[in-house]
């Protein structure tokens, strides 16, 4: 534990929008609504991948109700070039073309043109009167039919980057990786026992509950006003303002309250043709995504194939590991290859490492981040084969990683030096755990895995203000997922002095709060976090120099404690210390109101490592596994609200327990998907579940003055190969391709003799 | 000097294989620059999609970060996250 000792930091008070949320009050994507406003709807292609040859949508734009439709044809053609648009570094000519097929549809589900109607009804008769006439093409699904020669090809133009010399040849290969350190052939000719296996795993859907869902209001004059449910409003505006040529002061996009969103709610897929639409019809147009367009056209994380070969002393030291992970990216280039790379062998201090990695375009969805993007599935890998090490070494799996784990100064293989990180401390909290102490129930195995991510910073503004009773609001730009206003509020009261009560946490409009980059890698607590304190402090020093004012002396003889402003020393003269409230209700008096600002690019995220434990049981005649006790521990900096830590936590490891055990695409002989829907495409609910224990160890960031660490993605890159591992103790049976379902469970069950598997 | 460290993919592509370096500067935009001047190119794709480690502290869009003597300075794929 960091042993410091705050007020409010670290306490659990109800967060600033329970009470909304679950008395119905607050509104999300879906929610909201304006007079006179049309219904969009999308007309999606049916084939995974064809030439569209020619689009007739006279017949639509003459129904009755119909007041307006939009193909490609409405979209501005964009360069083919990485440009920053909300900060996100992307492809415009890709997104475009996502957002909107252009000369090929290249998954089923792709959008190939759309109507705004006055009901919904006339929308779904207008759709099926677009004729599209189609070239249907041969399609690939599987990253590694993908990258084979004779491949039918997605993009004509598409190159392989990162080949030297490089290749002219057309390719799904988007993108070769490399990242090494040491002498990776010296290493493995030291190690003792060497275990190498091929894994794969499946692509899975973010699987947030509430539909995509956006309201476009396009005025006469050119301002635009925007709702949608997104983890970014500020990347909504960036993306919509470039694919449309928009100025981003013409375009105000609110943030609704928003029904999860893990990473798939980082990209645009309605908002600019909703904008598009209500700019053509010259009312408010409003889309909401079904369930089966969300599966269809929306995220979901690559699959991917990962070959991992990890070499060890007898002693337990590990001396060479090597890796090779190939990502499917979907329909796009753009997979999360670079940090599953990096991420693979993050955890351990190995003086010899290799790691290659492939982006891969198939004909699925373009896949959009999820959790720690990357990072579950070379995880997947590499501490499935550390498993494998332990049990061939005869150790415990936890001593196996403590003697190998990566700690300050620790230099990675793809380049920094840790500082300050806090594995160690992580394993040997679950070392000590109650948990990994008890004993094993008959029946039940244990499984045993540990997880990195980066974290990330970036840019952030935050305001202050204070009102004339001396309570405070603080605004800032990003949506609330996890219970970031609970953390903000918290820190500011905490700064400030105040009880939280008296501080409301806001999240305005884009042209209310200055630039916000998304919600995502687990950056707002962390880096708005600091823009709030930052904020915060601004207005300390303003109420201290109202102080000072008051009491006739200089500013700098004037401390802020407590939530007072008080004398400095005996020396200045005996003032009775002001509140808050009392340096408020005096502001007009004193200078004029009284607020603080902060704009900041927040360096220095602290890495965070998460080991999990896990008990099951396996029904060897059905293959179902019965998760019956799991913990996650994890270093999380400084928990500023313990029970949302926790909860991040906890939905972490329920989101990898349904990567592990049932989740994956479906997809029939023509590349068409088969089960998009909840009732097929089985995630975990809560009847699948232990209460999912958690012990947060504390190992404050340097880089924060409260020492926050995010928290929100480590918890779901461990549990597949925690699971994995406890499914091999239970059975004898090594399962290397998620997910581990019942019918690929059982058949691997089936494919070895009990006898052999007991032993 | 900063010491300097490239990824492979980024050393294959712009700097003859070699994933270290020490590199005048005070500022990641220094360094930048003085690696450009002996690795045309180079410059231009550290300015952008890139994140920079300096003495293990990653940092997002660096530009003018400053950089001590002898800081170990690495310049790495750019992290998004969910």
């Amino acid at each position: 534990m960091s042993g410091q000792r705050y007020k409010w930091i670290g306490t659990r008070p109800n967060r600033p929008d329970g009470a909304h949320k679950v008395t119905g009050r607050a509104r999300f994507g879906a929610d909201f609504n304006m007079p006179g406003q049309l219904v969009g709807k999308v007309l999606r292609s049916p084939h995974a991948h064809a030439l569209i040859k020619s689009i007739d949508t006279s017949k639509a734009a003459a129904l009755p109700g119909v007041k307006a439709v939009v193909t490609s044809g409405d979209f501005p053609e964009q360069p083919d070039q990485i440009v920053p648009a909300g900060e996100m570094q992307v492809n415009l000519r890709d997104v475009t073309r996502n957002v909107m097929a252009r000369e090929k549809a290249l998954y089923d589900g792709h959008a190939v043109a759309a109507v705004a109607a006055t009901t919904a009804e006339i929308a779904a008769e207008a759709l099926a009167l677009i004729e599209v006439e189609y070239e249907v093409l041969p399609h690939v699904i599987d990253v590694a039919a993908a990258m084979r020669d004779g491949a039918p090809i997605l993009h004509d133009h598409l190159r392989t980057e990162g080949l030297t010399p490089p290749s002219n040849k057309p390719t799904n290969i988007a993108k070769r990786l490399e990242f090494a350190k040491g002498d990776i052939a010296a290493g493995f000719a030291r190690a003792e026992v060497v275990i190498e296996r091929d894994y794969t795993t499946a692509p899975v859907h973010q699987g947030y509950i509430e539909p995509h869902a956006t309201l476009a209001s396009a005025a006469e004059d050119g301002q635009i006003q925007l709702w949608s449910t997104t983890q970014g409003h500020f990347q909504v505006r960036g993306f919509c303002s470039r694919l449309l040529n928009i100025e981003t002061s013409q375009l105000r996009v609110t943030a609704t309250e928003i029904g999860g969103g893990f990473g798939g709610k980082t990209v645009v897929y309605l908002e600019p043709v909703a904008i598009r639409l209500s700019q053509k019809a010259g009312k408010p147009v409003k889309m909401v995504m079904s369930r089966d367009e969300v599966f269809r056209a929306s995220g979901p994380t690559s699959g991917g194939t990962i070959k991992v070969r990890i070499g060890a002393t007898r002693d337990g030291r590990i001396v060479a590991a090597d890796c090779t992970v190939a990502l499917q990216s979907g329909a796009f280039p753009g997979s999360p290859v670079g940090p599953a790379c990096m991420c693979s062998f993050a955890c351990y201090d190995i003086d010899n490492i290799k790691v290659v990695g492939f982006d891969v375009v198939s004909n699925r969805p373009k896949v959009a981040a999820y959790r720690a993007p990357g990072a579950p599935i070379a995880a997947w890998a590499v501490e499935s084969t550390i498993d494998l090490v332990a049990e061939a070494l005869h150790m415990d799996p936890i001593e196996l990683r403590l003697k190998n784990a990566a700690k300050k100064g620790t230099k990675t293989h793809y380049g920094p030096t840790f500082n300050v990180i806090g594995l160690v401390e992580t394993l040997q909290a679950a070392k000590n755990s109650a948990h990994y102490k008890s004993s094993l129930a008959p029946g039940r195995a244990r499984g045993v895995a540990a997880g990195f991510w980066f974290n990330v910073g970036g840019d952030s503004s935050a305001a202050a203000h204070v009102g004339e009773d001396g309570t405070v609001t603080v605004i800032s730009g990003n949506p609330d997922i996890g219970g970031s206003r609970a953390s903000l509020a918290l820190m500011a009261a905490e700064t400030l002095g105040v009880p939280y009560e008296k501080v409301r946490p806001v999240i305005p409009d884009t042209s209310s709060i200055g630039f916000n980059f998304v919600t995502g890698g687990s950056r707002v607590t962390f880096a708005t976090g600091l823009a709030v304190v930052n904020a915060v402090r601004d207005m300390i020093e303003q109420l201290k120099a109202r102080a000072a004012k008051i009491w006739e002396v200089e500013p700098d003889a004037v401390i802020w404690e407590d939530g007072y402003a008080k004398p400095s020393s005996s020396n200045v003269g005996k003032f009775e210390p002001l509140s808050l409230a009392q340096l408020a209700s005096q502001a007009g008096k004193t200078g004029g109101p009284i607020n603080g600002h902060a704009q900041l690019n927040a360096q220095g995220a602290g890495p965070g490592f998460g080991v999990h434990i896990v008990d099951l049981a396996v029904d060897r005649d059905t293959g179902i596994v019965t998760i019956e006790r799991y913990t996650a521990v994890q270093d999380v900096g400084t928990a500023i609200h313990p029970a949302y830590v926790e909860g991040q936590l906890q939905g972490g490891v329920a989101q990898g327990v349904g990567w592990a055990l049932n989740e994956e695409y479906i997809y029939d002989a023509k590349g068409r998907l088969q089960n998009a829907g909840f009732l097929d495409y089985r995630m975990p609910v809560a009847s699948d579940l232990p209460m999912i224990e958690t012990v947060l160890v504390e190992v404050p960031n340097p880089s924060h003055p409260y020492g926050v660490r995010g928290v929100g993605e480590v918890p779901i890159v461990p549990p597949m190969a925690a699971i994995g591992n406890a499914i091999a103790r239970a059975t004898g049976v090594r399962m290397i391709d998620l997910p581990m379902s019942p019918p690929r469970l059982s058949a691997a069950l089936d494919a070895v003799p009990r006898k052999l598997a007991a032993e | 000097m900063a010491h300097v460290v490239l990824t492979y993919s980024f050393a294959r592509q712009f700097a003859d294989g070699r994933t270290e370096h020490e590199v005048p500067g005070n500022s990641v935009r220094h360094l930048i620059r003085a690696l450009d001047e002996r690795y045309p190119g180079i410059g231009a794709r550290l300015s952008n999609d890139v994140a920079v480690a300096i003495d293990g502290v990653i940092h997002q869009n660096a530009f003018l970060e400053p950089v001590e003597p002898g800081s170990e300075v690495c310049f790495i794929p750019a992290l998004q996250g969910g």
